[in-house]
């Protein structure tokens, strides 16, 4: 009997534990990462040569960022590791790569999904000057360069990532002007007691609040209204505190964005049934807590079928490769699977109360005028999107792209995405759910017409 | 014309010399082609569909919004593309009217 061939795409925390998982249990996966190094961008690594201390790039998350650095060169051959590869199509069992020598395919038996997540963007004026970034951008300019975003920054969100990324920046010198979160700071104190399902973490979202304050200026809650301001790049930020009164700060780079999205187009692309998560307010593989998808084969684990942070992803990237294994008819461990599946749960209930502590920031999209740029790719207006509304009766979002081309630019959707749903929904007078979800193509990134290297 | 990155770790690593629009600057070696000109620049590349310049936006190749041109014609994404003596990145002179 020839071997199971087990494909991995991505090499982030769900990613490298579930090709531990698979290697522990006698099959050898191959791991496509996209980046040079594993680690995904929560625990980005520098490029080789511009090596930092752990401690002083990822702050309290440093024991956790090095123990899964260590995973895959201590497995050493038992993962047959491919970074620098894209993997940019699913078709039936086939995926289509993109790599250092070039194009190629790889033949699959099972598949496992741990694509990850990216900031999730919401346009306001000003959004598209040069020094304007996300948080994960901001956090990625420190962990794996070493750098700052800008001389005088100012940072907002509505999520975990904001007091993690002023955390890390404020250890590592930069200058931090403004901490600016969207969400009310009622929300937090009503979710202690849910938080509470993961003490460790609760306390280490307290500590970072803590020092932030020690060390930089208050952290504002509950703000609306924001614009960047300057010529040709930032110089200033606008914002009304959430009394009302106006307030500008004077700043060369923001780190803003608001919660996280699914990086779902491989799994459309499988064929995976979606379902819409309210909470999120956003679109994503069905999955079961096993880590499952609707498509035999078709495994999913971690931020890319749905937002649950890296402690999470770790556990599901490790449950998913277990689900292979018992798939495969592999023995495995019931006393590790029940565990597994009790601290999954725990992790759920902690969720529930972060998502609850940081609501969506809807009153951003309240008032955003017609000639503020959606679609960053292309400079599509949002007035653009009102006009098809309106004139052309344009109800759901793969019409929307079709008449506009939002969406269609080179992110694919990525950036403009939920906005345009959010505002599609609004000028239609239905819920976001109604307007549907952009449709995954391939390639799900560019790639060069002629084959060879890029 | 000042940069906007800050290099808020000094480290060890070669010197590696490289030209935006022209003018001889200088990265260190593990910079990616991104922070390598936003040390030096504010921008990454002329907007084409409109006014203005962009820097990129997601440093993690999901957004596109840093593809750079290098003089000898390659189109590269600066977050995921480290930087290399000798590029030639082009900002101004990007070979459109």
């Amino acid at each position: 009997m020839t071997e199971p061939v087990v494909a991995i795409v991505g090499a982030g925390p769900a990613g490298v534990r579930a090709a531990e998982t698979l290697a522990r249990g006698g099959v050898r996966p191959i791991l496509f990462d996209e980046g040079e190094r594993p680690g995904g961008q929560i625990y980005r690594q520098p490029p080789r040569g511009a090596g930092r201390a752990a401690a002083e790039l990822y702050g309290l998350e440093a024991a956790k960022a090095a123990a899964i650095h260590r995973v895959l060169p201590d497995l050493a051959d038992r993962v047959d590791y491919r970074p620098q590869t894209l993997v940019w199509n699913v078709f039936q069992s086939r995926l289509d790569l993109l790599g250092p020598d070039g194009y190629g395919e790889q033949r699959f038996d099972r598949l496992i999904l741990a694509t990850g997540a990216m900031d999730r963007a919401l346009p306001f004026p000003g959004w598209t000057l040069p020094g304007v970034f996300t948080l994960g951008g901001a956090q990625i300019a420190l962990k794996a360069q070493g750098m700052s975003i800008g001389r005088r920054v100012a940072l907002v969100g509505a999520g975990p990532l904001l007091p993690l990324v002023a955390h890390q920046y404020a250890k590592a010198g930069a200058r931090i002007v403004a901490v600016l979160d969207a969400t009310p700071f009622a929300a937090k104190i009503a979710q202690l007691p849910g938080m509470l399902a993961e003490p460790a973490t609760l306390v280490k979202g307290l500590w970072y609040t803590a020092r932030n304050r020690l060390r930089g200026p208050k952290v504002r809650y509950g703000v609306g209204a924001i614009r960047a301001e300057g010529r040709t790049q930032v110089e200033a930020l606008v914002y009304r505190d959430a009394s009302g009164t106006e307030h500008r700060v004077d700043c060369d780079a923001i780190g803003v964005s608001f919660g996280l999205l699914s990086e779902t187009q491989l799994a459309d692309l499988a064929g995976c049934a979606f379902a819409f998560d309210s909470l999120t307010r956003q679109w994503a593989p069905e999955r079961t807590p096993e880590g499952r998808s609707s498509v035999p084969g078709i495994y999913l684990a971690g931020d890319g079928a749905g937002i649950g942070g890296a402690d999470r992803a770790e556990l599901q990237g490790r449950r998913a490769a277990l689900a292979v294994l018992e798939d495969l008819g592999r023995a495995i461990d019931a006393a590790e699977t029940a565990g597994l599946d009790r601290r999954l749960a725990r992790q759920a209930r902690f969720r529930n109360a972060l998502e609850g502590a940081y609501p969506y920031p809807a009153h951003l999209l309240e008032d955003v005028a017609d000639e503020e740029m959606l679609c960053r790719c292309e400079g599509i207006s949002v007035g653009a999107l009102r006009d098809a509304a309106l004139t052309k009766e344009v109800r759901e979002m793969n019409r929307l792209k079709a008449l506009t081309r939002i969406g269609m630019g080179r992110c694919q959707g990525r950036v403009c995405g939920h906005a345009a749903a959010e505002l599609l929904a609004r000028a239609c007078g239905i819920d976001i759910e109604s307007v549907g979800r952009l449709r995954g193509q391939p390639p799900v990134k560019p790639i060069p017409i002629l084959g060879g290297a890029p | 014309m000042a940069g906007l990155f800050q290099r808020l770790f000094a480290r060890t690593g070669a010197a590696v010399p490289f030209t935006i629009d022209g003018e001889p600057v200088e990265a260190q070696e593990g910079d990616l082609l991104l922070t390598a000109i936003l040390l030096h620049r504010p921008a990454l590349r002329r907007f084409e569909f409109g006014e203005g310049h962009r820097a990129g936006f997601c440093l993690m190749a999901a957004c596109q919004d840093c593809w750079v041109r290098l003089a000898d014609g390659r189109r590269l994404r600066a977050c995921s593309t480290p930087v290399e003596p000798g590029m030639a990145v082009m900002i101004e002179d990007d070979g459109r009217d």
